[in-house]
């Protein structure tokens, strides 16, 4: 089995894992890092979102080995010092979720999002949403969730 | 979803991925793997060899060159749309771009992937085909009009590698999509070039692949105006027909398509 080193929320991991490793089973059955959540079998939910090298890829789209020697940040490593970062602080004062189960990958495409395009309104945040999937329909509070994200980092918060 | 087991291959440069694609039989190269992973996922896909070549950087370029616009086959669906290359050249390049999948996808997903794979309602099998562009592979060159041959069928060999991808600069140029909301692949899509060999026009997801519809070509070589194709339709004898979509209602989108492209080219 090939031994794959990955930077996983600042942390060096190091494991011989199968090559058929997608990267989200890495990070919930190697890691034990369950916020990372599998929503379908098709690659298009969006409930695995996590970033690589700082950009949003779906993590049950690709094999663990592929990323060795890259930077994996997941939902897990986005507080710092106990404080929500601001997207997650967004998502709980908009009651951006109702299950929550998408809410990890919603919350790690937003702050994508953001960084790509500091100016969202309100029609880009739902055209952004687009690989990411809601079963409860809700929506309308994601989005003011990630609008209220947008502007709050825009003033120097994060 | 688990997929079968495979071999990994990570080669250093584009030399080393040829030898290995020709030493493997049952092997498949993986670049951004947003098509090939989700099917191996549904056990569709079997390769007993998988060779990585994503990380290439001598596939991962994008460059001005000359009348034309060279692309390299690994350059990520997310780079071609955030361009300013791109963006000056053939705006209606990034905009086609900007519209594949999702965010998460076009952070992956490549260039040489798509056009290899040529699913029927990929989008830029479209903008190759409408601009004339030629595919650089790593034995020959190949002409749009000779490369796709019908459902994920291409004129690549066994062991042919994509490279790049030149795009010869449109006068003008469009694309217009109607998508499957849940894929996001194309119900009827329509790429319009106007450029120095005339005016071509390219429709991907209505048929079994990429086609060209020379009736409207040559309406708009001689008015180049949403109006002169308004009353072309193209037959749907051959056109896909499924529960998104019935082949006389693509039949009609083809047209509608086609108009818009034509008028979003003439807006710019």
């Amino acid at each position: 089995m090939p031994a794959v080193n990955l930077t996983v929320n600042g942390k060096r991991v190091s494991a011989d894992v199968e090559e058929r490793t997608l990267l989200v089973y890495f990070l919930r059955e190697h890691l034990r890092l369950t916020g990372t959540h599998i929503g379908c079998d098709t690659s298009q939910c969006g409930a695995c979102v996590v970033h690589v090298d700082g950009r949003a890829v779906k993590s049950c789209s690709v094999f663990a080995v592929q990323l060795d020697g890259s930077d994996v940040t997941t939902i897990e490593g986005l507080a710092r010092d106990g404080k929500l970062h601001p997207v997650q602080e967004a998502f709980r004062e908009n009651h951006g979720l109702q299950c929550g189960f998408c809410t990890p990958g919603m919350i790690m495409t937003a702050v994508d999002m953001i960084r790509r395009k500091p100016q969202l309104d309100r029609e880009t945040i739902r055209h952004e949403l687009e690989g990411n999937i809601c079963r409860c329909t809700g929506y309308h509070n994601i989005v003011s969730a990630i609008e209220d994200a947008s502007k709050r980092m825009a003033g120097g918060a994060a | 979803m688990i997929t079968y087991p495979f071999t990994y291959r990570r080669p250093n440069s584009l030399a080393e991925a040829e030898a290995v694609l020709k030493s493997s039989p049952d092997a498949k190269l993986l670049a951004g793997g947003q098509t090939l992973i989700a099917t191996m996922k549904q056990r569709l896909a079997n390769p007993a060899v998988l060779i990585d070549i994503a990380r290439l950087g001598e596939l991962r370029f994008i460059r001005r060159e000359g009348d034309a616009l060279a692309i390299g086959a690994g350059a990520r669906h997310h780079d071609v749309a955030t361009s300013d290359e791109v963006r000056n050249a053939i705006p209606a390049l990034a905009e086609l771009a900007e519209m594949i999948g999702d965010p998460a996808v076009r952070h992956m997903g490549t260039l040489g992937g798509s056009v290899a794979n040529n699913d029927p309602a990929a989008d830029y099998p479209a903008a190759v085909l409408a601009l004339g562009a030629t595919i650089t592979t790593t034995k020959r060159t190949i002409a749009a009009d000779d490369f796709f041959q019908g459902m994920f069928s291409t004129a690549l060999e066994e062991d042919e590698i994509i490279k790049s991808i030149s795009f010869p600069i449109a006068e003008k140029a469009a694309y217009a999509k109607f998508r499957n909301p849940a894929s996001r692949y194309a119900i009827a899509g329509v790429f319009v070039a106007k450029g120095k060999s005339g005016v071509r026009l390219a429709v991907t997801g209505a048929g079994p692949g990429v086609f060209r519809v020379s009736e409207m070509e040559t309406a708009l070589a001689k008015t180049f105006a949403p109006d002169a194709i308004a009353n072309i339709t193209i037959p749907s004898d051959d056109l896909n027909s499924d529960i998104h979509a019935s082949a006389d209602y693509r039949a009609h989108l083809v047209t509608v398509m086609a108009r818009r492209a034509v008028k979003q080219a003439l807006e710019r």
